[in-house]
């Protein structure tokens, strides 16, 4: 029986893509990615992982060779960050529409200018309509299980689309967690050898990428989008599987405390345990407050979703990213549009908080609730508010 | 751009706009490209030395058993490198219609 | 290395040249492209079992437009600048998949294709990076001289003088300012065991350097002169013409750098570069005086060339290091 065990996060996952028995690994150096792939370099040189270990020149590079491994039909598997994936920008849409299947762990870190090595999720957030799926987890155990549950959906052959696996830069990645790492007998029961639909086979020889005309690029785009909303399903299938076997389940949006919360937190990634502890204090003084997290962001969840938060009053949507110009943060935009379909919708407080590594505090999470609740009362007009941003 | 003959809708369009049949570009006719002229072999002056046919970009000459070269009016787009080319002015690129 | 490599290549001969053609009819290359019969005899040359990876350019848009396909061996295009890194992918899939036992072992010849824009300026730095990793692929650059797929742009692999439509024969400028980057020599620093240059007039030439280069175990780098009428202006008939005078006139000589030795295909008595500028009308604007300033600058870098050569001569190859 595997036993909880304190371990660095990233560590971790990299063990995790070492049970994943990947093939391909590529990989550029971007803080902080690094620990991640330097642990898969050393146990590639160690013999420990049997696979090639592709010391890309960049992370244009690194996706693009993650796409040819996985063409004839490894298992490809590549990490970065911030201006890495910014740089990967234009062969993320590549590896979706041609349903490539690989998994890329996002260390999530803010987009330059000023250049900044902290959290926040601008960087996946520029990739948001990128076609691939997209997790995101809040602890080191997420990173793991989402990990090995990525190559399994991206590998189904109903989906045979790249996946993101999303964990927060040094506030997650770096530090050290109780970790539970299944064993190599039941990752391999869940997660057998992956056997592609397509591959560049001698013996079978197919061209893979072919010019599309206005008469094709539109049916092929349908196919991406139905793969990609239908992974939802095949996602709930592998978190059944996963549940049997290992014993944690998983479901696309998380509540905790929502029973009877009329102001709902509605946050991702590992902010969101920080926002338990202020969920916690805010129920302790008897104020009707709980929490949803969004796991699964593409395809977004929007049945979970509505359920999730049928007896709110009002959401506090907590963005760590901006959409310049816009209505706030990618997650607000989301948010706001989906409910626009209710007749009878929640209050939706929108705010843009922890860019660029800020501390998002209990206490930042109580501000916003006892915000939202505030302009929940007067039905407050508001496209969105920066919070912690020094006037004086 | 070549109309697509087969409008297959979405569900029936390749994995990623993927191509499964090898080499079925075959099928498509470049020889329409030709404008007016056309490479015709005399094979009194033929040495079968093969140069239409290694020199050819359309892959428009094929040898034959007894080792001249068939020209393939279904693809030749009609350039004249073949003309050009032959050794032994073999070659001639005359009007299409003769 | 290269000696054990090599130890079953039998040259190709007029008589001995592969029926097969990798890359078949009905692409839609334009009237007596170059760039399209360099590419065949390429594939020719090295034949199934290939895994033939396309930069964007002419050569992938003429041969896949859904749904036909002009290849007959597995292809695969990513983007633009990146061909030798989706190689890298495919050599590396390759290989581990066969150290895993899911795929049969055998040598499969992993040939990543790009133009000049796509080796010389976009994709630089990828190839640089496949190239110092070692992978074990070929790597072709056919070598149109302009962003031609994007209606004729100069690029870094632009000859001086020549007009295209972002280097234009103006009223202060003649065309293209800048001489032609030397991709084989920044191949060559790479230190990879095979360097060569080609040009398809000398087919067989071109053939033996191709399946020599993806005979090689590690990085081959072959760079393919490759003539585009539409772009150069020139006759359609002309692309073989061109391509055999670029090399009497030592404008483009053609060379190999096996293991860091410099072997080149001695041209004593090179024509006037004059015969080869007058056949295309890019060139068309030279003035006496600039077709002069080409000719010094060919005789310097053929010059450097031979001594290259002579420099390199006794280089120890690895092979030699291992025999002594």
């Amino acid at each position: 029986m595997p036993i909880q065990k304190g371990m660095e996060v990233s560590i971790a996952v990299s063990e995790a893509v070492k049970l994943a028995n990947v093939d391909v690994i590529s990989a550029y150096p971007i803080t902080p990615q690094t620990h991640i792939v330097e642990h898969l370099s050393e146990l590639v040189a160690d013999g420990e992982l049997k696979a090639a270990f592709i010391p890309v020149e960049s992370e244009h590079s690194a996706l693009s060779a993650a796409v040819g491994a996985a063409a004839v039909g490894a298992r490809a598997y590549t990490a970065t960050s911030s201006q890495g994936l910014a740089l990967m920008h234009e062969i993320m849409f590549v590896a979706s529409s041609m349903r490539i299947p690989l998994v890329m762990t996002v260390v999530n870190r803010a987009l330059s200018a000023p250049i900044n090595i902290w959290n926040d999720l601008s960087d996946i957030m520029a990739q948001r309509d990128c076609g691939w799926v997209q997790l995101f987890a809040i602890n080191g155990q997420e990173a793991v299980d989402l990990t090995l549950q990525a190559f399994k959906i991206a590998e189904d052959p109903r989906v045979l689309l790249p996946v993101a696996v999303n964990l927060d830069g040094f506030v997650l990645s770096h530090v050290i967690e109780p970790i539970e790492l299944p064993d190599q007998e039941a990752v391999d029961r869940f997660l057998p050898v992956f056997k592609p639909t397509l591959r560049l086979d001698p013996d079978q020889p197919v061209s893979m990428g072919a010019f599309g005309s206005p008469e094709v690029f539109i049916e092929v785009k349908k196919q991406v989008e139905e793969a990609l909303i239908g992974s939802q399903k095949v996602a709930a299938e592998v978190w059944k599987d996963f549940g049997d076997i290992f014993g944690r389940t998983y479901k696309p949006v998380e509540s905790y405390k929502a029973k009877g919360a009329e102001i709902l937190l509605v946050t991702m990634g590992s902010i969101t345990e920080t926002a338990m502890t202020a969920v916690d204090s805010m129920r302790e003084k008897g104020r009707k407050v709980g929490l949803i997290h969004i796991r699964l962001w593409r395809p977004f969840p929007f049945k979970e979703f509505f359920q999730a938060i049928r007896e709110a009053k009002c959401l506090a949507v907590v963005d760590r990213a901006l959409v310049p110009g816009g209505v706030g943060g990618p997650v607000g935009l989301e948010i706001k549009s989906a409910l626009f379909e209710k007749k009878e919708r929640p209050y939706v407080a929108e705010f843009v908080a922890g860019l660029g590594g800020r501390d998002l505090t209990v206490e930042v999470f109580a501000e916003m609730a006892a915000k939202a609740e505030r302009y929940a009362k007067t039905q407050k007009e508001m496209r969105y508010e920066m919070i912690g941003v020094r006037e004086k | 751009m070549a109309k697509i003959d087969a409008l297959h809708p979405w569900k029936e369009v390749p994995l990623g706009c993927a191509i499964l049949e090898a080499g079925n570009s075959r099928q498509f006719k470049t020889g329409d490209w030709r404008s007016k002229i056309r490479p015709v072999t005399d094979q009194e002056k033929c040495i079968k030395c093969g140069m239409c046919w290694i020199f050819c970009p359309d892959m428009a000459y094929n040898q034959r058993a007894d080792g001249f070269y068939d020209w393939n009016s279904y693809y030749c787009k009609g350039c004249g490198i073949c003309a050009r080319e032959c050794p032994k002015e073999a070659i001639q690129m005359i009007a299409e219609e003769e | 290395m290269i000696t054990e490599d090599l130890k079953d290549f039998k040259r190709f001969t007029p008589k001995t040249l592969p029926k097969e053609e990798p890359l078949v009819s009905g692409h839609r290359a334009c009237q007596g492209c170059g760039e399209v019969l360099a590419l065949r005899m390429v594939a020719k040359a090295i034949g199934s079992p290939m895994i033939a990876v396309s930069a964007t350019g002419c050569m992938e848009i003429i041969s896949s437009p859904y749904p036909q396909t002009a290849w007959a061996v597995p292809w695969i295009h990513v983007a633009f600048e990146n061909a030798a890194a989706v190689a890298s992918g495919v050599e590396a899939g390759l290989k581990t998949l066969m150290a895993k036992g899911r795929i049969p072992e055998k040598k499969i010849a992993v040939v990543a294709f790009a133009g000049d824009g796509g080796t010389a300026d976009i994709g630089l730095q990828s190839l640089s990076g496949a190239m110092e990793r070692g992978h074990d692929f070929l790597y072709v650059c056919l070598d149109n001289e302009a962003y031609m797929n994007t209606g004729i742009q100069r690029s870094s692999a632009t000859p001086f003088g020549a007009m295209t439509t972002t280097s234009p024969a103006g009223k202060i400028t003649a065309g293209q300012t800048t001489w032609k980057k030397n991709l084989p020599a920044i191949m060559a620093a790479h230190d990879v065991p095979y360097v060569a240059t080609a040009s398809p007039a000398y087919y067989l030439d071109l053939m033996n350097k191709a399946k020599k280069a993806a005979m090689i175990k590690g990085p081959a780098y072959l760079h393919v002169y490759s003539p585009c009428p539409t772009g150069w202006r020139h006759g359609t008939d002309l692309a073989i013409e061109v391509s055999r005078l670029v090399v009497e006139t030592n404008i483009f000589p053609l060379f190999e750098v096996i293991e860091g030795k410099y072997v080149v295909r001695k041209n004593n008595k090179p024509k006037p570069v004059e015969e080869y500028l007058k056949q295309q009308r890019r060139f068309s604007h030279l003035t006496p005086e600039l077709i002069q300033t080409i000719q010094t600058r060919v005789d310097a870098e053929y010059a450097r060339l031979l001594k290259m050569e002579g420099m390199t001569e006794s280089t120890p190859t690895k092979t030699e290091t291992k025999e002594e």
